[in-house]
């Protein structure tokens, strides 16, 4: 293959028409011309693929005739370069397939790349995608021109949708141009923060290119790395790791903080992500945790392992280890980070990815307590079933777990067996395993099928069979003279290959216990005269020597044929034979005197030097002459020294200091990039670097992550489950979130006066938009003036868990650090307020929940952690905490309004009410878009006014209130950039063009949500500022109440059954079981309308979904005391299992 | 982690490369070339070579070496997972994953494998969404596009890649729903000398091809869940599943839960150990034996059912890989038709139904290569084998519910049971 000439070569790729006749070039261009445009509009296959073959000629053609190569090159691509430049978009894209058709068969294109590149910016998508393949190809070697293209990505990179905003990122970081360098590192920390979570990880898969164009930028792509790992979507998290460990792998420290996170979301991350997370977690890991095994490890694992191997090294480390782990036997715990990252990966051993069980049996094996690791058999031994590479692969690191942990694959020794149909490798390899896996139980069925393999008609696996048995025979004492014997039957074995293995094996065996065999040794030497494999003779030879006093009559007659035969033998028999005489001289000179001389003497002047050196070294050492010193007195005992007997060996023994599953465990050698996995740490590093320090931080991770898990729960746990269910560690973060939630809203539900004045001077803003609400709503809920008011005042206590992450992204980034400490001492003063707030409120629900002693607890727990914790800290916390997290979706946050009761109660009492009940509460909660602070004397909140939006019916309308406290006039103030998520649309309000210091506006602006509870981003702009905000809508703001019968209702509801049903059981306060409280809190909690019921204990609400108009059905049902029941049945899960816990949440206040 | 992809045929021409990032010269793949002499067989060619500056990890699939580059560490299995996953979805697109098909579509190819990898790490590698980006080539959109000009790429960009459910396009409509389960059993056996049974798995795989859809017009759905309710699921000893299966529900109550992606995928693998084991279907009689120092053996061999709970077993066909001394056979098949090849020395015998009345025999001469010594090892005949509507594990689908329709869907179940590798010692 190698060796063949290059036209050769290509006179096999030609068309078998062709290959005989060489065509002129000129024929070859004609016939293109020719042919391509007929065939371009008629089939386009077969067209292109005609222009291919033409094309192939050339090179053919090419040295022959030098006119043809000089003015080739000009007129070669002529046809392609004039459908390029066509108008027509069907030729281009003729021409682009033609091209990318030659880039593929690697012929060189690299001359259309002037009339190519014009086209980056054509409309049609599909020449387009070929334009940047093309691209993507030549720039590196084109680079000026390349040039040329850049501004389209860089106006691709502003583009409002995501989808092209990413691949615009990825052709631009896929040239390889160095100048453009600069622009590509502005693109990637812009894409690092851009909202959509595909463009971020877009952004992840360049930084690993631009890193291999340019590795200066080290640094700063570390910060992006940085900011990226922080990210808390699935998607984003496998090509950051990625990034990681292809630009700063030693960096380890900058996952501390992100350990658990990526743990958790680990089982929603696409299976290429999965793999290296889990293997960069399994170094993270052995670096940060204590060995689970150093205590057991010594006594089990290598005691048994010293049976078998037993050498003196070996039993020196043994009670090296043995010391050691007596000086601590301190009980181990284990560190719960590590607990939880086994736990997290173990489903992933069900994976259909064969990488991914690779990836998470390695990690089990490295760093799982040995009682554990056996759970990852199992799933190895399915992989066997795959495609023979993964067989490969996967018997390469069974062979090399096997000897560690034999006791791990010993009930899976039967799926090692060997059918004659595997490939030979794949045969070599079992036959490894099953090896590491005999022991004195199971050693006869194994020999039994080994004795199977060595009648196979495969020669090489039967000499692996024939050294299998070998170390069988050495490492099992039991099993010794059985497997001599059976080995002694196959040097009379018809086939050479398999007598000459078993010789080689024998020689092995018999070392060990030389004196019993003198049998063998004689049957051996009788094997000279027909054995030829050189190895085979060799391996007799120094048998005969070696042990030449337990054969002292055969040995010089061997000696006697040797020398017949010298001149013909290969080069180690002959040293052998060398070897063979000396020792005969020393032992029984008598015989072998003249013998050995002769064969020296033809050694001397053979054509090998080494023999010659070996003859001339022999020679002086054993035979006496006057010069030959002392060394001839030791002659003897340097020739018949005691030699030890070889230890048969896996080649897989001491491979797993290499990771497994690695490339450089397969080859056994280091390789390129590869991370080495560290030995555990003696003593355990600080743990708490792995505590996300904030509070109110992990409050809003464990938000958000709770949040996510909701929204997808088709890959997660939460499922049906109303209880936060992510893993242990992050669960008394989220009690205490909720109970601080709790805490704060059951504060405005005590409506205490004071603080609702607190609160009003506070924000000083709310009065104008509640005006108006106040109008509309006058008639109806004039006696509740005073509760109504607590409402709004309430909220937006910025201590409280809110504010979303993306908005501390941006502020982040656009707002400067020092404005953001002034924001935040701003706020110091409303953390205050809120954990006073917070303690009045203990004292409130402690008396009256004294009901359930766990809600107590509960609830009594967070606010001490809370308020005490805090009020000290504040001050150093604040630097380096992000602004508090913003509002919350939790529509539990509410606020008592009788309005709402009444409303309740009319629905109930009078069953006629307008199909959709519109503004029905006015009773509104007040989130905080921009603070004062933040926002330099701006202030902006919205609320939820619960009215269809005027114009769309999809929308949901948010009320915005725009106050200035600043001293100058806020001029032009609008909504700009938004930049929704897919589906999501903005209705802007119109824009108000001047707001005077001290002035408060309101405008409504729609937004279709697209029913998810993603957070709506855009811009609120004046004429001199842009503040980067996001509305984030809690669930039941979502749906718009509709009126239905009660046969309806039930209708609905039997059609909505099981997985869209999600049922929840509780417990209701002691003030929340009137049908009132009922009723209004379920209301407060979402937008939905009540439906007549006739049983007393039952409580229906009925709501559609904004957006796709989904029916949303809520039953709560009373039983016994205070248990409750509720139920939501809706087709749109994510949205009933939010609505569950966010009830759930409201009815226990 | 990829940085080049050559697609190599059997007899050495290298007909496609695609580079992800620098364009690495062809002649790396000498060293494939020189392991593959090395191999002979194309089977024991090593998956994983390494070579001065790179490293070359390949598969071979429909007689096509797919040779990926390789620079740095790397997870080998990562990378041949990668590739079949490359063989998965051109067997897809075109029907068959051969070399004709994929010169014949070689701009599809090589869009496809621009979206399935960026920087060599998998982008996207979900059919849905490629189907998305990338429309499948059909003899009518051919026409169609080579009169109207219009292209394969969907103008539409696809946003299942963005959403939490890879696996499913948004927004698939059929005009009824109907799921069907195909459950594929596949007995592993070694069946010793003795006829003792070595041992034997049953391997399988329930796959499923469904329609999903909605006929509410103006509701977009893209929730349809799914469960599939087994009988006995704790036979089962080890499982591995489609992503879309909720594992949390399997774990706490063995039941399958899950949105099915559109189209034919495997849901479920799993493996019943040999511990609770049904009966091998079938048994084999044969005598086979070389007598020593004459040029002629005998071969008599008889197939015959053995508890297959009164279900014919069908589709059986022998194949036996016979010593290289073999020269020919003489052969007389009481049912069905037989064939020896001398070259390959491969006898293959088509038997088709086993009648339990009239149990099939294969019985001649076998003629060896005169002087040669006689074979050592008797041939193992592997042997093929179905029966339809038998899941021989007893596993069952019980019950099928769907959600977030007001209809029963239509459900489909068919059980089959298959040799896998099963394979008679003699």
């Amino acid at each position: 293959m190698l060796s063949l000439p290059p036209v050769q070569k290509l006179l096999r790729q030609l068309p078998a028409g062709s290959a005989g006749q060489p065509k002129p070039p000129v024929g070859g261009d004609t016939a293109e011309e020719v042919t391509s445009p007929v065939l371009a509009t008629e089939a386009r296959q077969p067209a292109c693929y005609s222009a291919l073959r033409a094309d192939e000629l050339r090179p053919l053609a090419g040295p022959e005739p030098v006119v043809a190569t000089s003015t080739g090159p000009l007129s070669r691509h002529d046809d392609l370069k004039e459908m390029l430049d066509s108008n027509k978009d069907s030729l281009k894209l003729e021409a682009m397939k033609r091209i990318v058709a030659m880039i593929a068969r690697g012929k060189n294109a690299s001359d259309l790349f002037p009339a190519v590149v014009k086209n980056v910016a054509c409309k049609n998508i599909e020449v387009k995608k070929l334009v940047y393949v093309y691209l993507v190809r030549y720039a590196e070697e084109q680079q000026d021109l390349a040039l040329l293209s850049i501004s389209t990505f860089q106006r691709g990179l502003k583009d409002p949708n995501q989808l092209i905003r990413a691949s615009a990122l990825r052709v631009l970081s896929s040239i390889r141009v160095p100048i453009i360098v600069p622009i590509m590192m502005l693109a990637i920390k812009e894409a690092a923060s851009d909202m959509s979570p595909y463009v971020r990880k877009t952004a992840a898969h360049a930084i690993p290119k631009l890193y291999s164009l340019d590795s200066d930028q080290k640094d700063q792509l570390i910060e992006v790395i940085e900011k990226l790992l922080a990210d808390k979507t699935t998607l984003v998290a496998g090509s950051v790791v990625m990034a990681f460990e292809e630009v700063c792998p030693e960096r380890i420290d900058l996952i501390h903080k992100n350990y658990r996170k990526l743990c958790n979301l680990l089982i929603d991350v696409e299976e290429w992500g999965q793999v290296v997370i889990i293997n960069m977690l399994t170094r993270y890991a052995r670096t940060q945790f204590l060995s689970p095994n150093q205590n057991q490890e010594s006594l089990l694992e290598e005691s048994t392992e010293k049976a078998f191997y037993g050498s003196e090294e070996e039993d020196a480390k043994d009670a090296k280890a043995e010391a050691a782990s007596l000086a601590k036997r301190k009980p181990y715990v284990m560190d719960p980070d590590h607990r939880l990252l086994l736990r997290n990966t173990k489903p992933l051993l069900q994976s259909r990815n064969a990488a991914v069980v690779m990836a998470v049996a390695q990690l089990y094996f490295h760093l799982a307590p040995k009682a554990e690791v056996g759970v990852i058999a199992k799933a190895l031994v399915r992989l066997l079933r795959s495609h023979s590479e993964v067989q490969y692969v996967v018997l390469q690191n069974v062979a090399t777990m096997s000897i560690k942990r034999r006791g791990m694959f010993e009930p899976y020794l039967k799926s090692f067996y060997i059918r004659s149909t595997d490939p030979t490798q794949i045969k070599i390899l079992k036959l490894e395993v099953l090896t590491n896996l005999a022991n004195e139980t199971n050693i006869s069925t194994i020999l039994r099928e080994f004795q199977t393999y060595i009648r196979s008609m495969d020669k090489d696996f039967v000499a692996a069979t024939i050294q299998a048995i070998g170390r069988c025979a050495t490492n099992i004492g039991k099993v010794r003279d059985t497997c001599l014997n059976g080995l002694v039957q196959l040097l009379s074995n018809r086939d050479e290959l398999v007598v000459a293995e078993s010789v080689v094996v024998i020689k092995k065996l018999l070392q060990m216990q030389p004196a019993q065999h003198s049998e063998i040794i004689k049957h051996m030497a009788k094997l000279t005269d027909n054995i030829q494999v050189p190895m085979a003779r060799a391996s007799i030879l120094w048998l005969i020597g070696e042990y030449c006093e337990h054969v002292p009559k055969i040995a010089p007659d061997v000696l006697r044929k040797m020398a017949k035969s010298f001149t013909n033998e290969e080069d180690i028999v002959k040293l052998q034979v060398i070897n063979l005489a000396a020792k005969l001289y020393l032992t029984n000179s008598k015989q072998s005197k003249l013998l050995t001389q002769y064969v020296l003497n033809l050694a001397k002047y053979d054509q090998n030097y080494d023999i010659r050196d070996r003859a001339r070294f022999i020679r002086q050492l054993i035979v006496p002459t006057e010069k030959s010193g002392a060394l001839n007195k030791y002659a003897k005992k340097l020739f018949l020294a005691q030699k030890p007997a070889p230890i048969l060996e896996s080649s897989f023994k001491d491979r797993d200091h290499f990771q497994l599953g690695s490339l450089s465990h397969l080859l056994n050698a280091k390789a390129v990039g590869y991370q080495e996995l560290p030995d555990w740490p003696d003593e355990a590093p600080d743990p708490s670097v792995r505590n996300v320090e904030v509070p109110e931080w992990t409050k809003c991770t464990s938000r958000e992550k709770r949040k996510e898990k909701v929204e997808k729960p088709f890959y997660s746990d939460s499922e049906g489950e109303s209880g936060p269910t992510e893993s242990a560690d992050s669960e008394p973060e989220s009690v205490s979130e909720e109970s601080g939630s709790s805490s704060s809203s059951s504060s405005s539900s005590s409506g205490s006066e004071e603080e609702e004045e607190e609160e009003e001077e506070e924000e000083g803003s709310g009065e104008q938009s509640e005006d108006k609400e106040e109008e509309e709503k006058r008639p109806k809920r004039k006696e509740k003036e005073g509760s109504r008011k607590a409402a709004p005042g309430s909220p937006p206590e910025p201590g409280s868990p809110c504010s979303p992450s993306e908005e501390e992204e941006e502020e982040e980034e656009g707002v400067k650090k020092a404005k953001k400490k002034a924001a935040q001492q701003g706020r110091k003063g409303h953390a205050e307020t809120s954990s006073e707030e917070a303690s009045a409120s203990e004292s409130s629900s402690s008396g009256s929940d004294s009901g359930s002693e766990a809600e107590a607890k509960r609830k009594k727990a967070p606010p001490s952690s809370r308020a005490g914790p805090k009020e000290i800290s504040l001050l150093d916390l604040d630097d380096f905490t992000p602004p508090p997290p913003q509002p919350i979706p939790s529509s539990s946050i509410v606020s008592t309004s009788l309005v709402t009761d009444l409303e309740g109660l009319t629905l109930t009492d009078t069953s006629l009410a307008p199909a959709m009940l519109s503004p029905a509460f006015s009773t509104v909660r007040t989130y905080e878009l921009l603070h004062r602070m933040a926002g330099e004397g701006l202030s902006v909140e919205y609320c939820f006014s619960r009215r269809p939006f005027p114009g769309d019916p999809h929308m949901v309308a948010v009320q915005i209130q725009i106050s200035n406290n600043t001293d100058a006039e806020v001029k032009s103030l609008r909504v700009s950039e938004p930049k929704p998520l897919s589906g999501m649309r903005i209705q802007e309000f119109p824009e108000i063009e001047c707001l005077a210091p001290g002035d408060t506006a309101s405008v409504v602006m729609g937004i279709d949500f697209c029913d998810s509870t993603q957070a709506a981003n855009f811009q609120l702009c004046t004429h001199t500022r842009h503040f980067y905000v996001s509305i984030q809508p809690p669930v039941g703001e979502l749906m718009a109440p509709v009126f239905m019968s009660e046969n309806e209702f039930k209708k609905e509801q039997g059609k909505l059954t099981g997985m869209s049903e999600i049922t929840e059981k509780l417990t209701l306060p002691e003030k929340c079981r009137s049908d009132h409280a009922i009723v209004q809190q379920v209301t407060l909690a979402a937008n939905v309308g009540r439906v007549p019921c006739g049983a007393d204990n039952e409580y229906r609400f009925a709501a559609k979904t904004v957006t796709s108009g989904s029916l949303v059905l809520i039953t709560l049902e009373r039983r016994e005391g205070a248990a409750a029941q509720l139920t939501v049945n809706s087709e749109k899960m994510v949205i009933g299992t939010m609505l569950v816990k966010d009830i759930v949440q409201s009815l226990a206040q | 982690m990829i940085h080049s992809l050559f697609l190599i045929n059997c007899s050495g021409d290298i007909f496609l490369e695609k580079h992800w990032k620098s364009v690495v010269s062809q002649s790396v793949c000498d060293y494939f070339f020189e392991a593959q002499e090395k191999a002979i067989d194309v089977e024991n060619v090593p998956p994983v070579i390494s070579t001065p500056h790179h490293y070359l990890i390949s598969i071979y699939r429909d007689k096509i070496f797919f040779v990926s580059v390789i620079q740095t560490e790397v997870p080998p299995l990562f990378v041949i997972e990668f590739l079949h996953r490359v063989a998965d979805t051109f067997q897809d697109y075109f029907g068959e994953c051969s070399e004709t098909a994929i010169k014949d579509n070689v701009v599809i190819v090589y869009e496809l494998l621009e979206e399935m990898l960026d920087n060599g790490f998998p982008l996207a590698t979900e059919s849905n969404i490629l189907k998305e980006l990338i429309k499948p080539p059909t003899i009518l959109r051919s026409v169609v596009n080579s009169i109207t000009g219009s292209s394969n790429v969907g103008d539409t960009l696809p946003t299942g890649q963005l959403s939490n459910i890879p696996w499913r396009r948004a927004g698939v409509k059929y005009t009824n729903n109907e799921a069907y389960f195909d459950v594929i059993e596949e007995i592993d056996a070694i069946i010793d000398k003795s006829d003792t049974k070595i041992f034997n798995l049953i391997f399988n795989s329930v796959e499923e091809s469904d329609n999903f859809c909605v006929s509410v017009a103006s509701v977009k759905k893209f929730h349809l869940p799914l469960c599939c309710y087994l009988q006995n699921p704790r036979l089962l000893d080890d499982v591995s599943f489609h992503p879309c299966i909720r594992f949390k529900r399997w774990e706490s109550e063995r039941v399958l839960s899950f949105i099915p992606p559109d189209g034919n995928f495997r849901l479920i693998s799993y493996r019943v150990s040999s511990q609770n084991l049904v009966a091998i279907p079938v048994y084999v009689k044969h005598m086979i034996s070389f007598k020593e120092n004459s040029s002629s053996g005998r071969f008599d061999v008889t197939i015959g059912p053995k508890q297959n709970m009164g279900k014919t077993v069908e589709g059986v066909v022998m194949t036996v890989h016979m010593p290289k001394a073999v020269l020919n056979m003489n052969l007389t098949a009481t049912q069905g038709s037989y064939t020896f090849d001398p070259v390959t020395k491969v006898l293959t015998w088509d038997v088709g139904k086993i009648t339990p009345q009239k149990l099939p025999n294969l019985k001649g001469i076998v003629n060896l290569q005169s002087g040669a010594p006689k074979p050592e090892e008797n041939p193992s005949l592997n042997i093929q084998f179905k029966i339809q509507q038998l899941a021989i594990s007893g596993l069952k689908v019980n019950r099928l519910d769907m959600y977030g329709e007001k209809y029963k869907p239509f459900k489909g179940v068919k059980y089959i049971t298959k040799a896998g590798k099963f394979q008679v010692r003699t």
